[in-house]
């Protein structure tokens, strides 16, 4: 089938290219306000399908059908997959469409030089191509395979714990030259694919690719799940650069400014994730964050200093209160308890209670991870408190309700410079004329310390299921209005 | 276009890209990576390309593979960042 714009003039195309990377510019733009960021994301969209329409019409088709198949199979797979997500599974199906669209990147470059081969022969491949295809392959591949492991992580499906062992960078950075000496003779030695049993599938590139594969699965298994936000946002920002590096083996513009935009931005979420935690990306990813939890630290901590109460005395608390803060963290997440904290904040409202949420940059698993399940429970944007919003308040705080969370206020970060933590900007919660943290034990956190918090003399613990919990507390206050 | 050309559009791009996100409220960070991730679909324009006019059927095959793969990308990263910003609804007036 020959293209539908074959007569058009050259310049019909790029500049249809020009119009979709303003539209993601201004997309993007839009997105970081909250007023703004609905129109932002269909913008973008509009974008894209302009993009991708005028490239269909574009390009002569030798097979049509192949391409409306692909198109028609995995729009129906993305939108099924979006319709049907719980908002609690938003991380891993973020991470999930992410690492699809970097193994896309990957084999598109794979699938040009093949074709390049195969019409105009090895020697046609100029070390320009040959490189970025390379670059392509290798952070393509890694983003696949990488997401793919955060996603079953953050799903509970494989690779749950931090898995460490001896050499792990040794072997890291082994496969990391495996990958990089695939590329070396892709770049230098194109014709010597000709000389290769199945040489025009390329064999080192798919070389380059496995290596790859592996270098992502191996990077990402030793990282814990509360360092996820940043893996998410570092991914996502592999994924443009992947699109990116195929759009220079492709020589196409509109890849190559769509795709470094995303990994540009996506550089800047991650670095304020890491900066939320006051820790270097190096110490994110290859750190080895965590302590094995002491339990006589932890007795020394907790002895004897132990406060707890019940969902009847919390009642009698907050029916006193003139204002009171809820901190959720991933604990709130996991029990899905979202909604009755949500109707809880809005009984208190009812009775004239000033509740606000105290929201820490990287509680939960993805960034922004609290804000998107409390909307979804219908509480109102204003209601949500940035940390450095939040913490000048507290003094004028009657209750504290800090459910699911625990390295996000735990005050070591500020009193114990040798502490994991320290230096981390933390919810300074004890400010709090009382707080109720409620948790299902005295178990710590990701950073495996005490949590001084817990002993304090204005802290109770509310043990429980953060849902069955917060129910409770819900049924209390109803009762008794 | 020549490679410097093309790197000419990577470097500026990387600039533009940096500058446009500037502060990002907490409440948008999901939506924001998710709406980025699926402008990083575009990936999708280059299957279109291979998958369409591939001259080998192994190429061919690959990029329906590819295609597959960006389009879930695309379409599932448009429309859950979508879904997300609709939960934030109640602030359209306010913000």
């Amino acid at each position: 089938m020959a293209a539908v714009l074959a007569d058009a003039p050259e310049w019909v195309l790029p500049m249809a290219y020009l119009i979709a990377a303003i539209f993601f510019i201004q997309g993007l733009r839009d997105m970081t306000h909250p007023r703004t960021a609905v129109r932002g994301n269909l913008i973008s969209s509009g974008g894209m399908l302009l993009a991708v329409a005028i490239t269909v019409l574009s390009f002569d088709l030798l097979s049509p059908l192949v391409l409306f198949a692909g198109l028609l199979v995995g729009g129906a797979i993305g939108l099924w997959l979006a319709v049907t997500v719980e908002m609690t599974e938003m991380p891993q199906l973020v991470g999930l469409f992410n690492g699809f669209g970097g193994g896309a990147s990957a084999v598109v470059a794979g699938a040009e030089l093949i074709d390049v081969i195969a019409s105009d022969g090895a020697g046609a491949l100029s070390a320009e191509v040959t490189l970025t295809a390379g670059i392509a392959g290798i952070i393509g591949a890694v983003t696949f395979s990488g997401s793919i492991v955060a996603a079953g992580k953050l799903h509970g499906a494989f690779f749950t714990s931090s898995i460490r062992y001896t050499g792990e960078h040794v072997v890291k950075l082994l496969v990391f030259g495996l990958a990089l000496a695939g590329v070396a003779v892709l770049v230098v030695q194109p014709e010597l694919a000709g000389e290769w049993p199945m040489a025009e599938w390329v064999p080192s590139y798919w070389f380059v690719v496995a290596a790859a594969l592996l270098l992502g699965v191996l990077l990402v298994v030793p990282i814990g799940g509360a360092d996820m936000p940043v893996v998410i946002a570092l991914l996502n920002s592999y994924s443009g650069l992947a699109a990116a590096t195929t759009g220079f083996v492709l020589d196409n513009s509109a890849l190559i400014v769509a795709g470094t935009l995303v990994g540009a931005s996506g550089m800047i979420l991650t670095v304020i994730m890491c900066e939320s935690m006051n820790r270097s990306l190096t110490n994110v990813l290859f750190g080895g964050f965590g302590e094995e939890p002491d339990d006589e630290e932890m007795e020394d901590v907790y002895e004897g200093n132990i406060t707890e109460t019940s969902p009847e005395e919390v009642e009698m608390l907050l029916d006193v209160a003139e204002r009171v803060v809820i901190v959720p963290g991933y604990g709130m997440a996991v029990a899905q308890a979202q909604h009755a904290v949500a109707e809880l904040a809005e009984l208190l409202e009812e009775e004239g209670v000033d509740v606000e949420f105290g929201i820490h940059p990287v509680a939960g698993r993805m960034p922004g991870h609290m804000n998107v399940l409390l909307a979804e429970a219908d509480v109102p944007y204003d209601k949500m408190r940035e940390l450095e919003e939040v913490n000048p308040t507290f003094s004028q705080t009657d209750v504290v309700i800090v459910t699911g969370a625990n390295d996000v206020v735990n005050p070591t970060a500020n009193e114990d410079e040798s502490s994991p933590i320290a230096g981390m900007p933390v919810l300074e919660v004890s400010d709090a004329r009382s707080v109720i943290v409620n948790k299902r034990s005295l178990s710590t956190g990701f950073s495996g310390i005490p949590n001084p918090l817990f002993a304090k003399d204005n802290t109770s613990m509310l043990f429980g299921d953060a849902k069955e919990t917060m129910q409770e507390l819900v049924n209390q206050v109803k009762e008794n209005r | 276009m020549s490679f410097v050309q093309n790197l000419t559009l990577f470097v500026l791009s990387a600039f533009v890209g940096y500058e446009i996100i500037t502060k990002i409220p907490t409440n948008l960070h999901t939506p924001l990576m998710s709406g980025a991730n699926a402008i990083s679909g575009v990936t999708l324009v280059g299957s279109v390309v291979v998958a369409g006019s591939g001259e080998t059927t192994l190429a061919t095959a690959l990029g329906f593979t590819a295609v597959v793969m960006a389009t879930i990308n695309v379409v599932g990263g448009y429309y859950v960042s979508h879904l997300m910003l609709d939960e934030f609804g109640g602030e359209r007036g306010g913000g």
